[in-house]
């Protein structure tokens, strides 16, 4: 019996795909997330919209919140770990925590370095704005991709400048030459072995996601529409007027994300949507895409 | 061959892929009418919850009962196994009810306890290469229901007249013999 393979760990993304994945920061909200058909849920310890609204240092949630979310549902527990805090990853492991997200959302803690995610049994998502951000990750053991968008926004033009970036130099990939990819691997910054194995098959080894400022039914099936496995949503369904009709919306719109009539539907009187913000208004140093190396 | 591929959520891309490869011709089902005319059923992995919740809302919960009753050959993995079975031992969730099994949803543990390992199944000559991730084990067999494969004492594959269904996953490892079962109508 192995485990801790790539197999299993690429795996359990292969089971999330087609599916909708939602920030909670409590039990309560993890319920409500199963109840409206979440395939995992994604504990923190506040939703990105509310990290860029009080500043300060973002860390791993407190263990004993992830514990009673792991109670509370039976779908899996994701936790988001500093990108580069390998004890906050060991911490998530042994939680028992089903993935990892080493994620820029939370104050990085090391500027250089991110986590050596082969070390770990427990698999690991993190985000990429471009193609050899994902191959990095990848490299360094990512078992999952997901844009990285701007997160706590409510605004999806982030993800799907970094989906259509992804895809577009994976495309290219395919065009190319044996002789030119190691120096396009050099100018990607990514391993070779995995720029080879893009350019033969021109899909990235792992699952993508699209993460970072959906908000909407017609977001997510955007995203699914433009490509990606499925869906992150963050603060778009705990920051809205109400979070159970719009997350059973989002999931519903994720599965029939080629249908306009039935998102048509589900999109009808949800309430408020999560209050905006423009991507331009923020400060350089306000975004949270730029953390990650 | 038309294989309906319930596609609701979950890995049912990597069925449609293996069926394909096998020469059959892939049906991907997000609503009743595409059951009609299918010659064999497949559930795929995925989180059961979210499944049950969307066949129920998608009224798909009765035609793909008729489907299964009528003897349609049927394969369900992983997520495909609790969907079809008539209870969990945990909380309570949407099932077909088709298989007279009661499931035990994550029985090994949280995805760090997830692996993979060689198989024996009742009726190949060599094992099969099993893929578990937060895998269910059966817990409680039914009168009719015949086990194939076991990990330990724990019920792993079963089978009950046009059904058959497994804790792990084909779809992920190229395996083909597990689909050959319900192709070949064996299921």
């Amino acid at each position: 019996m192995d485990t801790g393979t790539d197999r299993v760990k690429r795996g359990l993304a292969e089971m999330l795909k087609g599916g909708v994945i939602m920030d909670v920061v409590d039990a309560d909200q993890a319920r409500i997330a199963e109840e409206a058909g979440a395939v995992a849920v994604m504990a923190l310890e506040r939703v990105p919209a509310d990290i860029r609204a009080d500043g300060g240092v973002a860390r791993m949630s407190d263990p004993g919140m992830i514990e009673r979310i792991q109670a509370a549902v039976t779908i899996p527990v994701m936790a988001k770990a500093r990108i580069g805090h390998f004890v906050e990853a060991q911490v998530l492991q042994s939680l028992g925590v089903d993935y990892i997200d080493e994620s820029e959302v939370l104050t990085p803690a090391d500027e250089e370095h991110h986590i050596d995610k082969w070390a770990f049994t427990a698999p690991f998502v993190c985000g990429a704005r471009n193609l050899g951000e994902a191959l990095r990750r990848i490299g360094e053991g990512a078992a999952m991709i997901r844009t990285k968008g701007e997160a706590g926004t409510g605004y999806v033009v982030e993800a799907v400048r970094h989906f259509r970036t992804i895809n577009g130099q994976m495309q290219k990939l395919t065009t190319m030459k044996h002789e030119e990819l190691m120096s396009t691997a050099r100018d990607l910054g990514a391993p070779f072995d995995l720029v080879q194995e893009v350019a033969e098959t021109g899909k990235l080894p792992v699952v993508n996601f699209a993460a970072g400022g959906i908000a909407t039914p017609a977001d997510a099936a955007l995203m699914m529409q433009l490509g990606v496995d499925g869906v992150f949503v963050g603060s778009g369904i705990f920051k809205s007027g109400d979070p159970a009709v719009r997350a059973k919306a989002i999931v519903e719109a994720t599965t029939y994300y080629e249908d306009s009539s039935i998102i048509a539907k589900v999109s009808r009187d949800l309430g408020e949507p999560m209050v905006g913000i423009g991507v331009r208004d923020l400060d350089e140093g306000d975004r949270l895409a730029g953390r990650g190396w | 061959m038309r294989v309906g591929v319930l596609a609701l959520q979950g890995d049912f891309r990597e069925h449609a892929d293996l069926l394909t490869g096998m020469g059959a011709e892939p049906v991907l089902v997000r609503h009743a009418d595409a059951l009609r005319g299918i010659d064999a059923l497949v559930i795929p992995g995925g989180e059961s919850t979210t499944i049950g919740k969307l066949a129920e809302r998608f009224e798909l919960l009765e035609p793909l009962r008729e489907v299964v009753r009528l003897g349609t050959p049927t394969l369900g993995t992983c997520a495909g196994l609790i969907f079809l079975a008539t209870a969990t031992t945990g909380p309570s969730q949407i099932h077909l009810g088709l298989l007279d099994v009661v499931v035990e949803r994550n029985a090994f543990g949280t995805q760090v306890d997830s692996f993979e390992a060689d198989l024996d199944v009742s009726g190949l000559a060599d094992p099969v290469h099993a893929v578990f991730i937060r895998a269910p084990v059966v817990a409680k067999v039914g009168a009719e229901v015949e086990v194939l494969a076991a990990v330990g004492e724990d019920p792993v594959m079963v089978r009950q007249g046009n059904i058959v269904a497994t804790s792990f996953h084909p779809e992920l490892t190229g395996e083909t013999r597990i689909h050959e079962l319900i192709l070949r109508g064996e299921g």
